[in-house]
This record gives structure tokens, sequence and C-alpha cells, in this order.
């Protein structure tokens, strides 16, 4: 009975960050991948140029997300204790790595449009 | 009925952490039930704290043509696990801090005052407004008493004076306390740290603080000029044995001098020393210059007043109010239930266990009232985040056997200083609090 339900993340996901926040952030993730898959399809081709600043972007966003969550709670990298907790960190900065790839990747497509010529 | 997240639950649960990244949760009651009861039922809730306000957001969702009244004159509703935090200097005293009328549900009466009597014979509460309420049934969601007199010349007016805080007094009472340890920290000296001997609220909550004074004096590079002493009130830190070992060996880790059998009786606040009774009968003297006073707490006096207490005991002393410690039904009248810190029963005086306790108060009061029968129970869970510094806790869960009673087995290891249940504390449990609050978790 006592069992979580997905119902009870989202309620307390917006009891987190408000639900205007909450829903608005879900809003520009399902945008941003709408875009990404917007310009895949668009271009029916990966350009390799872009992916290549995607993947510069990686790190960046990597240790951005690491960054954000370890000032949010007032914590630092040294209080990492078990398996566990390098997990999340690293969890965490795939998560921003790839969200930072995605979001470099389709403003350059929408920004420059299609490019054939690469 | 079970008492733990399923494994498709986990799972699900799993994803939603990798999905969101650094978030997890406490184990959750089940959200508010859709199927409705339909009833004329005159429900009276004493105590629109953690547990009054839950079960009436429950109870309205579930109940059709209830009368639901609820009685609490405090018009700001108060976070009490973000104390400690606020003690620590990581959150101001507001974060604590919201209305009382935010939280209830419309369609209910809340009576801002509070009971003055409690008659359980002619099922009947009066309230300081006038009002006589007469009840079908009754929940008594009172929360206890800081009886901060029962130390010998401590009151509440002298928190934030001479070394002396108390992070259990309120918000800005937390916040002051948080100035003196900050200036503790700075100088050195002698802390010294305590609990009472009565029931308290979170246990846990003494030695977090013994651990973040200790934390921010090593920050601060003063840890060689503190002595930190820490005074228990029996033969042991915590209640639950596996714990109380894995507590005594950071204690020891962190260099504290415990002393057992322990109980302040008298506090001199001119001198600064505090007096001990002591395990012979005796009493023993020692000297602070920054101290967390915990007063000893029991039951309101209209609860004590009441006969609903225990008769007998500590229980009977403190007037914690007797119900079956699964049902939470009172054991003598059986339209009477207690939830939260003012229940009878051998654990859960924490929010979390206010959220354990709540759907199982809900089922047993509407099977009650549809002339049926539940087998929902309240095994005792309880939760303490302890944090042994700034950036890392031990997310004990523990149920009356003293079992462990992990959320996440084989992930996050209860008895181990990690980050993410550092997390928890920090982000993940007011947002669960509030959702418990409004019948949603």
């Amino acid at each position: 009975m006592e069992d979580p339900t997905i119902g009870t993340f989202i309620a307390v996901f917006e009891e987190m960050f408000g639900g205007a926040l909450f829903w608005g952030m879900v809003v520009l993730a399902l945008l941003i991948t709408a875009a990404y898959l917007y310009v895949l399809i668009r271009d029916r081709a990966v350009s390799w140029r872009k992916f290549l600043w995607a993947q510069l972007a990686m790190p960046i966003g990597a240790i951005a997300a690491v960054w954000f969550v370890l000032a949010i709670t007032k914590s630092r990298l040294a209080d990492i204790g078990g398996p566990i907790d390098l997990i999340i960190v690293l969890g965490i900065a795939a998560l921003g790595a790839v969200g930072a790839a995605i979001l470099v990747y389709t403003v350059q497509s929408l920004i420059k449009g299609k490019q054939t010529a690469e | 009925m079970t008492n733990q997240p399923d494994f498709d639950t986990r799972r699900r649960l799993l994803g939603l952490m990798a999905a969101g990244g650094a978030i997890a949760a406490l184990p959750q009651g089940e959200p508010a039930a859709a199927q409705t009861t339909q009833t004329s039922a005159r429900i009276v809730i004493l105590g629109a704290g953690a547990a009054g306000t839950a079960l009436a957001n429950r109870l309205s969702n579930r109940l059709e043509g209830a009368e639901i009244t609820i009685v609490d004159p405090r018009v700001r509703h108060l976070y009490q696990p973000g104390f400690t935090l606020i003690a620590a200097g990581l959150r101001p005293a507001n974060y604590s801090v919201s209305t009382t009328a935010e939280w209830l549900p419309s369609g209910i009466n809340w009576i801002e005052g509070s009971a003055t009597s409690i008659d359980p014979e002619a099922q009947r509460v009066t309230t300081s407004t006038g009002d006589t309420l007469d009840y079908d049934y009754l929940v008594v969601a009172t929360g206890l008493e800081l009886h901060y007199e029962g130390i010998e010349g401590m009151s509440r007016d002298l928190i934030g004076q001479n070394g002396i805080g108390s992070v259990y007094a309120g918000p800005e009472e937390a916040e002051i306390t948080w100035g003196l340890m900050d200036q503790f920290t700075d100088e050195g000296g002698a802390g010294l740290f305590t609990r009472p001997n009565t029931g308290m609220k979170c246990a846990g909550a003494p030695l977090k603080y013994t651990f973040l004074t200790d934390d921010y004096a090593r920050r601060k590079g003063t840890r060689g000029q503190t002595e930190i002493i820490y005074c228990a009130h029996s033969g042991s830190l915590f209640g639950v044995p596996i714990v109380n070992e894995k507590v005594r060996m950071l204690y020891e880790d962190r260099g504290f001098e415990t002393r057992y059998n322990r109980v302040m009786t008298a506090i001199d606040p001119s001198r600064k020393v505090a007096t001990f009774s002591t395990e012979n009968g005796g009493s023993e003297e020692i000297a602070f210059d920054f101290t967390n006073v915990i007063p000893p707490m029991r039951a309101p006096q209209v609860v004590r007043d009441s006969g609903l207490s225990w008769q007998t005991g500590a229980s009977g002393e403190q007037g914690w109010i007797e119900v079956d410690q699964y049902t939470l039904r009172h054991a003598r009248y059986d339209t009477v239930f207690a939830a939260g810190d003012v229940a009878g029963v051998p654990k859960g005086k924490t929010a979390a266990s206010a959220k354990w306790q709540v759907p199982v108060v809900e089922d047993q009061l509407v099977a009650q009232i549809a002339g049926d029968t539940t087998d929902h129970i309240y095994n005792g869970y309880t939760s303490c985040p302890l944090i042994t510094r700034v950036g890392r806790a031990m997310l004990i869960e523990f149920d009356y056997n003293n079992n462990l009673v992990p959320s996440f087995p084989g992930l996050i290891a209860p008895l181990e200083e990690l980050w993410v249940s550092w997390l928890i504390k920090e982000i993940g449990l007011k947002a669960t609090y509030n959702a418990m609050l409004r019948g949603r978790a």
C-alpha cells in the first residue's frame, strides 16, 4: 500500500519546483527534443560538423550539471561517500552532456539551416 | 498490504531518478483513493500540523457528506524537519514557515482556537473560541508540548543568551541558535549536547546537531580548541541497537566525549553551567560555552486532562494517548484515533512516521464508518536522515521491531554516510512533506 506511484512523484516534483516551473521545464525539454527530431527529419542526415560542435559541448554540459546540483545542495565533490553517490554524479554528468549536445546541435541546425556541402 | 516498494515500483522509481537527476523521495503513503464513501459523520480533528492537515485533505477526498472540523489556533504552519537546516545556517527561518490556511481543503470547518476540553464519554470537545463540538469520530493530532520549565532555571526567553540555543523551539529560535553555533565554532570552547529522557520528536535531531557543530568547527579550523560533550539520557545513543552501534563508532571517530545516563535537570545561565542527574541518583555539573537545550516533551495539557492518555508508566506520566500501536485506534474509546507526535506508540514521532500513520487512520476510520474492517496497519515506520556533516547523511529507517527497513535496499546503504542521503534531506524531503500535507503522497 505504501508503494510510490508515478502520480506521487509528479506531486513531489511539483512541490519541489512549483507547478509552473516544473511543467515549464517538462514542456521545454519536450520542445527541444521535438526540435531535435525535426531537424534530423528535415535534413535527413546527421551533420557531422554540427555534431562535432555538439560533442565539444558535452564536457561543458557535464561539468555544468554537476556544478549546478552541488551548488543547490550545498555539497562538495568530497562528500561523495559510496558507489551510489558516484553513480549519481556520473548520471548527472551524463544527463548534462547529452542535454548540452542535443541543445547545441539543434540550435546550430535551426540557425544555420540545412547545410549540404559538408 | 506491503511495507516496502515492490520490485516493479523500485525499477520505475530508478527510471524516474535517472530521468530526473539527483532526486529521491521517502517511501510513500498511497495517494488518496478515488473511491468515496457516503456519510453524514461528524469528524473532529484536533491539530492542523503535519498529521492533522494531511488527514483533513485525505478524508475530505474520501468522504462525501461528512462534516469535518479541524481545530487549531496557529496561523502559521511550521515545517519542523527544516529546523536543523536553519540552525546550521543552511536555510533562513522562513524556510519552515507557511500558513495553515494554504494547506487546508475547502469544504471543511477550521476553528481558529485550541481545544479546551475533550470528553470522550460524551463525545464532545470545547474550544477556546467558545464552540462546543459534538463528534462521531475524533482524531487527536495536537502534537506535543515542549516543556522547557521541566529543566530548572530554563525558559524559552533564555534562548539566544549565554550560549543557550534550542533548535526545537521554532524557526526563529533555530536561526538564533545558528548565530550562537556560528560564533562558538569561530572561537572554540565547550559545546554541550543533550537529549531528554521523555518521548521526543525525531530522536536523531540531537545527534545531527552535534555532528553539524563538529563539522563547522573542523571547517573553520577551530576543532582543536573545541570540546564536544554529548550527554545521553540512557546507556545508548539511539534506540535502535544497530544504529546505536554505528553512531557510537562515529562519535568515537569524531572525538566526542560521550557521557551516558545523564539527564539535564537544571541550568544556570549566568554561570553557564548545566546540572545533570546521573545513574546512581547523584548529580553532575557540566560547564558549557554553547549548548543546544532539548526540553522534556509531553502531551498538551488538554490531552493529559482528557482521560485519553495511558494510565500507567512513562507514557502515562507524559500523557501520550493510549492507542493500539498498529491501528492507532484508542484502546478504550473506539471512535477516537491519534496520529503524529501525541500518539502513544513506541516509535514514530517524526514527519515520516506521520506520513505512514495518516493513511492508516484514514483507512481504519473510513472502514469503520462503512461498517467494515481493514488490515491496513502502522508498523512503526520511522525515518531519520541522520546528517553527519554538511553534505552527508545516513538514511535510517526502522520499525517497531528495531529492524532496518530501507526504502532502497542494495542501493542506499542505511548505515553509510552518503551524499545521496543528504540530497534526499536537502531537496527531496520538503517537497514530499508538502505533497503529504495535500494528501497526495
